[in-house]
């Protein structure tokens, strides 16, 4: 199995300890292979954020461990986390407070190209490196430059989040539901960009979502998480046709349908 | 043929900016909706969906403006009365609205119940307390919300729970139509899903008599409501029922934004999602013909010159768009 990028072992993440102990994500195991696209599908409070900022070094896991490439990851320095950001980077939820909003786009793009050590580049041939990366995701560079992300609108914000993993080119991205917070219409759009860089560069898509439908739309692999275990996996089609799990069952009629009828019955208060 | 509840005609309003320009937000907007039924807005960001909700209401304050048209609520014409009359007469008891993250509007430093009180007495300030209790008891309950979700603090209770409460509350004075905007849309699928039955059991229930739902997720609102109308830069450009609207769209906007349906069943991998390009105009200038023509496959020289009508389809439908209907149909199936 030389083609495994991404590898969890046991991934543990307690959060506090005595009476108050949570266990966000509990003795996970999975295996993600080069140019795969695959999701983790789940509820709110299911443990998916805290697996993917694990996953991304943001967080210290409790206990397990995860091997990149084979080998296992070492962050213990700043200097090797950001070696390794070089090969994993994320697309968050919220495009709105992802930037720093006292740094122009111009000041974004060029940092990513610093990062990727190509620092020493004449200017002519920087810009041209951002027209790529603008063009790549419709938007225009001459448009952007000199211009603070907050005159962007939602989906234009995002597709600079992309623009930006065009220029550094990670092995994997995390994308942690890219599209919940902009409309149906843009989705598109950026779904079709994410799918354009899988085929394009090669990368490994990682999706953190709890929309099952598009979990069903893009991925090929689905993972299917329940209060911070993993209670099914297999390939797309298996999982969403053929579920197997009460809790992937329940996931799937949850969201509303146009050739089925949606089940309203199901519905169980309960909670506060 | 129901009674009407709702009945607006030709409304428009627009806003005014800090530079005194005018951004014609909502532009001749014709509906009715009947007893028991409800009506779905679909349409991108930015094409006036919440605007619309806003100016329904019937009460204006900058840098929303009214400019003409007739709101009438069961027999009842609301827009030429006083913003304070609406205030105190119509919202609330005639009409009440949900807004997009309605969540926040509970205030984070009174208990569920004391803000009903709030809510209640800002319309009657006689109500002695015993009664409220008694009136948002029953209706919690009636809901399938736990009554004990009154003595609680907004931090307390979960998203969901806080959607739904503020949704119980909006309807405590029983008003005849609800505006819901993108209630749902904050939440996971599960509180989602739960948010929609109770909204189905108001109706069923008769606590509003008719309702508005805005949304652009349009599997939610296909699932949802009767009719769907679909808005477009402040104008509706369609309207059908709901089976109409998203098995059969007419319009070319429709037709895009149908194809950008995802749900979790056989055959979805297999379809291309599309994206309609482009942006929707800049409403400070509408263009003088179809506002839809820059980012339309099908744009024709003479789209652009003047402005379109709304054209009457078969089976109670209308569309905007200068094509036959059944010309519209050929280049379709021609794809």
């Amino acid at each position: 199995m030389n083609d495994t990028v991404l590898q969890g072992v046991n991934l543990t993440k307690v959060f506090g300890w005595g009476k108050q102990k949570t266990i966000a994500v509990d003795h996970v195991n999975f295996e993600i292979r080069a140019g795969e696209v695959c999701s983790i599908v789940g509820e709110s409070g299911s443990g998916k954020t805290t697996l993917a900022k694990m996953l991304l070094g943001l967080l210290n896991p409790t206990e397990g461990e995860i091997y990149f490439q084979g080998k296992k990851r070492d962050i213990s320095t700043q200097r090797k986390k950001r070696e390794y950001w070089k090969n994993i980077q994320a697309i968050f939820q919220d495009p709105y407070s992802a930037y720093n909003i006292f740094n122009k786009i111009d000041t974004l793009l060029l940092d990513c190209i610093r990062m990727r050590g190509d620092f020493w580049l004449p200017r002519e041939k920087k810009i041209e490196l951002m027209s790529e990366a603008c063009s790549f995701v419709n938007l225009e560079y001459k448009e952007l430059t000199n211009k603070y992300p907050f005159e962007l609108s939602g989906g234009q914000m995002q597709r600079l989040m992309i623009a930006r993993i065009f220029l550094l080119k990670p092995k994997i991205l995390i994308a942690d539901e890219p599209t919940s917070m902009i409309d149906a219409c843009s989705r598109a759009t950026i779904l079709d960009m994410l799918m354009k860089l899988r085929d394009e560069v090669g990368m490994t898509i990682i999706f953190i979502t709890h929309d099952i439908g598009l979990a069903y739309y893009v991925s090929d692999t689905v993972y299917i998480m329940e209060r911070g275990k993993i209670v099914e996996s297999g390939s797309a089609d298996q999982v969403i046709l053929t579920p197997h799990h009460p809790y992937t069952r329940r996931l799937i009629s949850d969201v509303p349908k146009i050739h089925e009828a949606w089940d309203l019955s199901t519905v169980t208060y309960s909670g506060l | 043929m129901g009674k009407v509840i709702l009945e607006v005609r030709e409304l428009s309003t627009k806003y005014v900016t800090r530079f005194g320009e005018n951004v014609y937000a909502v532009d001749r907007v014709s509906l009715k909706v009947e007893e028991g039924k409800s009506l779905g807005i679909a349409g991108e960001s930015g094409c006036g969906k919440s605007t619309l909700a806003l100016s329904l209401m019937g009460y204006y304050f900058a840098p929303l403006h009214y400019i003409s048209g007739d709101i009438i609520i069961d027999g009842q014409n609301i827009s030429k009365m006083h913003p304070d009359e609406v205030r105190r007469k119509i919202l609330g008891k005639e009409i009440a609205y949900i807004p997009q993250a309605a969540m926040n509007a509970l205030n984070p430093t009174l208990k569920i119940i004391n803000f009903i009180e709030d809510v209640i007495h800002a319309h009657d300030p006689k109500v002695p307390k015993k009664e409220i209790h008694d009136m948002a008891r029953q209706r919690f309950e009636e809901l399938g919300l736990p009554a004990e979700v009154l003595q609680k603090y907004p931090v307390e209770l979960s998203g969901g729970m806080k959607q739904r409460t503020v949704i119980a509350t909006s309807v405590i004075l029983s008003p005849k139509v609800l505006i819901a905007d993108e209630p749902s849309s904050a939440l996971d699928v599960t509180s989602q899903k739960m948010v929609i039955k109770m909204l189905k059991d108001m109706m069923e229930k008769g606590l509003v008599k008719a309702m508005i739902f805005i949304t652009h997720e349009l599997p939610l609102l296909y699932n949802v409501t009767d009719d769907i109308m679909v808005m477009y830069a402040g104008q509706i450009v369609e309207q059908g029922t709901a089976q109409q609207v998203v098995f059969d769209p007419l319009h070319p906007y429709s037709k895009g934004l149908m194809g950008s349906i995802i749900v979790p069943e056989s055959g979805v991998r297999d379809v291309k999602l599309t994206a309609i390009p482009g942006a929707p105009p800049n409403l400070k200038r509408p263009p003088q013909g179809c506002r839809f023509a820059d980012r339309c496959k099908y744009v024709q020289a003479e789209c652009r010159v003047q402005s379109i009508y709304m054209r009457e389809a078969a089976n109670n439908r209308a569309y905007r768009c200068i094509f036959p209907e059944e010309q519209l149909r050929k280049v379709y199936q021609n794809e």
